[in-house]
């Protein structure tokens, strides 16, 4: 069965100003999200995970460049579609959210405009019919009083709000892929609790795609079927959400997943990751993770691992992961 | 055993301004008549939302702001009569630790002269025994001996919340407050410095305030845990037990909302309808009964006190 989304060999780079240092933002990034499945590619600050959020959407700043690979949507390579046609499908087709609703929406006009203006765009609504949609938007993302709301601007509305109304905006043309980028971060926990159960409950209904970009595992752990683990830009370990807290077989992924603290375990220490995550623009060589690794053998420091079958939907990057090829093992 | 610091009926109550036409205008009551009290070595964890009143408090404790009414006692003084000498002892007593490292250390000092900096106002040292006193420092926080000559935009976030430990540290302090002293760090750093705050309470037998809204970090780190809600406390108990079976509906939605730490742990779906109401305006009655699902009749009345169930206090009238 072939995906909704097929990226492979995906790599971005930034391109400093006099063109000599550069650094790879995403490097090499593989997977396939199935329709109406949801995927979580967890990573840190400087992970990589937002310009492979970006680079999907081709919404990437000028000093990046799309170095290598394809991304394959609905059968189509989107990589060689020009910017009219992408803007045709961003919005339409794929939709996403960002972290912070405040940025994301306009100050200056009302919320109705805004969920209006994406209707009219890609499909020539008339206004009123825009307007009563909308309305019917805000009513689906779970808002009180939409025929009050719509003609409120952002500023009235709360932070939890506005993210629905993002969300609204997210979902007005029926997309068949919703990219969210940390969505709830900045919510309360409360608040967080009833958007991601909103964003399942609108998954389930339209049968859409999600990737879920975040730094929280908790989010993948309750959200996602599939997680793909990224650190300084390579996607080290991706799989079945189970699989990957089970049996995670990556060191980074085990440690992330061992450092997060649980209800309930009374133990003095959390299991910490020595060091901190590198530079993007300045790797150590082989292996990115070999300075923390606590299973560090000379070929991590000098060769950086390839992609290893752990069973047929569990691939990493690592080599202690990896039986040894065949011709190693003879000479 | 008399309490390192104690709140006593802690009110603090802010005055909005009024409009132009005079109209508007009101009180926020950000902290509501609470008490509480932290020993000696042990860490009290204050959870709740945006609007709680967790860090007004943080602030009452710092005395960056006076209480409107009630008290605060450490080691049995009055904190809000205190001048002078008094109020400097206890400034050197009570330290905190901010959320973002990028903002609470001052980019234009080097590591040696931010860490160095209550030292020479609190204590009269001489130039060596400074650098000596920071030299230690850095040791116990776990920095290189080299980081004294850098400056702050030279380190990681991580690297950064440990000179401002270093700092808080700098006078030996009996109590820190924690301010969200991990939600600005990266996943794999925080576990480093909760681990560093554990073992930094251990061996100098610290008090701590710890504000967080990461429930399980705060469940991990605390003795006892206040759940604020709307300027009150609405539970206050031994960790364990309140992160284990919450009593409170609203500690109840809160812990239930926690997200898992892994796909098969399965919680208790308590998805809370609607959002924090204004403090300007806090609702009749029990401040949670809105959005409470289990709401009775006098909730809306009645404000509930705290009273003992399940082991801990809690503010319900379903106890």
């Amino acid at each position: 069965m072939s995906g909704l989304l097929e990226v492979s060999g995906l790599s971005t780079q930034y391109v400093g100003a006099r063109g000599t240092r550069v650094t790879r933002a995403v490097d090499d990034v593989s997977f396939t999200i199935e329709a109406g499945r949801t995927l979580g590619i967890v990573g840190e600050s400087g992970s990589g995970k937002t310009t492979l959020a970006l680079t999907l959407m081709r919404l990437l700043p000028p000093a990046a460049r799309i170095a290598a690979g394809s991304v394959r949507f609905d059968g189509e390579e989107l990589l060689s579609k020009s910017e009219s046609q992408m803007r045709a499908i961003r919005g339409k087709r794929m939709a996403m959210i960002l972290q912070d609703p405040m940025a994301s929406l306009n100050p200056l006009f009302t919320v109705g405009d805004q969920i209006a203006e994406t209707l009219r765009a890609h499909e020539a609504t008339p206004r009123r019919t825009a307007w009563a949609r909308a309305r019917g938007l805000l009513a689906a993302v779970n808002i009180a009083a939409p025929e009050r709301r719509v003609g409120e601007y952002p500023h009235e509305l709360s932070g939890g709000m506005r993210q629905r109304v993002v969300g609204a905006i997210a979902i007005s043309c029926g997309p068949r892929l919703l990219i969210a980028d940390e969505p709830t971060t900045s919510l309360d926990v409360t608040i967080q609790a009833q958007y991601l159960k909103l964003l399942g409950d609108i998954q389930r209904e339209h049968g859409l795609a999600m990737i879920f970009i975040t730094h929280n595992l908790g989010i993948v752990a309750r959200m996602c079927d599939q997680v793909a683990v990224m650190y300084a830009g390579r996607l080290v370990e991706a799989g079945p959400v189970r699989t990957i807290f089970n049996e995670p077989a990556h060191p980074y992924t085990r440690a992330l997943i061992e450092s997060i603290p649980r209800f309930g375990d009374a133990t003095e220490r959390l299991t910490a990751i020595e060091g901190q995550p590198p530079d993007p623009s300045a790797l150590p060589p082989g292996c990115a993770f070999h300075p923390r690794c606590p299973l560090v053998v000379d070929r991590c420091r000098v060769e950086a691992p390839s992609e290893s079958r752990v069973t047929a939907q569990h691939r990493t990057r690592c080599w202690m992961a990896a039986p040894a090829p065949a011709d190693v093992l003879k000479g | 055993m008399t309490p390192l610091l104690e709140a006593r009926g802690l009110t603090k109550h802010f005055a909005v301004g009024r409009g132009l036409l005079g109209r508007g205008g009101g009180v926020v009551r950000a902290v509501d008549d609470i008490g509480f009290a932290i020993e000696s070595g042990r860490t009290l964890g204050v959870v709740g939302e945006s609007g709680c009143g967790k860090t007004t408090t943080a602030k009452l404790v710092l005395r960056l702001e006076k209480p409107t009414a009630g008290q605060i006692l450490f080691e049995n003084e009055d904190v809000a009569g205190l001048e002078g000498l008094g109020l400097r002892k206890y400034r050197k007593s009570v330290q905190a630790v901010f959320q973002d490292p990028f903002a609470s250390l001052n980019p234009r000092m080097r590591v040696d002269a931010i860490i160095a900096e209550p030292l020479i106002t609190h204590e009269r040292l001489d130039a060596p025994a400074v650098a000596a006193r920071v030299a230690g420092l850095l040791d116990v926080v776990g920095l290189p001996a080299r980081s004294r000559d850098l400056f702050p935009h030279e380190f990681s976030g991580g690297q950064r919340q440990r000179i401002a430990i270093a700092r808080a540290l700098a006078l030996s302090p009996r109590l820190v407050v924690l301010d969200e002293p991990v939600s600005a760090l990266d996943v794999s750093i925080r576990a480093q410095i909760l681990n560093l705050l554990r073992d930094l309470q251990r061996e100098l037998g610290l008090a701590y305030l710890f504000i967080a809204h990461d429930l399980a970090a705060v469940a991990h780190m605390s003795h006892v845990i206040a759940v604020m809600y709307l300027g009150r406390i609405v539970e206050i108990g031994d960790a364990a037990q309140v992160a284990a079976a919450p009593q409170h509906p609203y500690t109840q939605a809160l812990f239930a909302a926690a997200l898992p730490a892994h796909p098969d742990e399965r919680r208790e779906e308590v998805v809370l309808a609607g959002e924090v109401p204004s403090p300007l305006n806090p609702p009749t009655g029990c401040r949670f009964h809105p959005r409470c699902p289990k709401v009775m009749a006098n909730c809306s009345q009645h404000e509930p006190k705290l009273k003992l169930a399940g082991g801990r206090q809690v503010a319900c009238h379903l106890y």
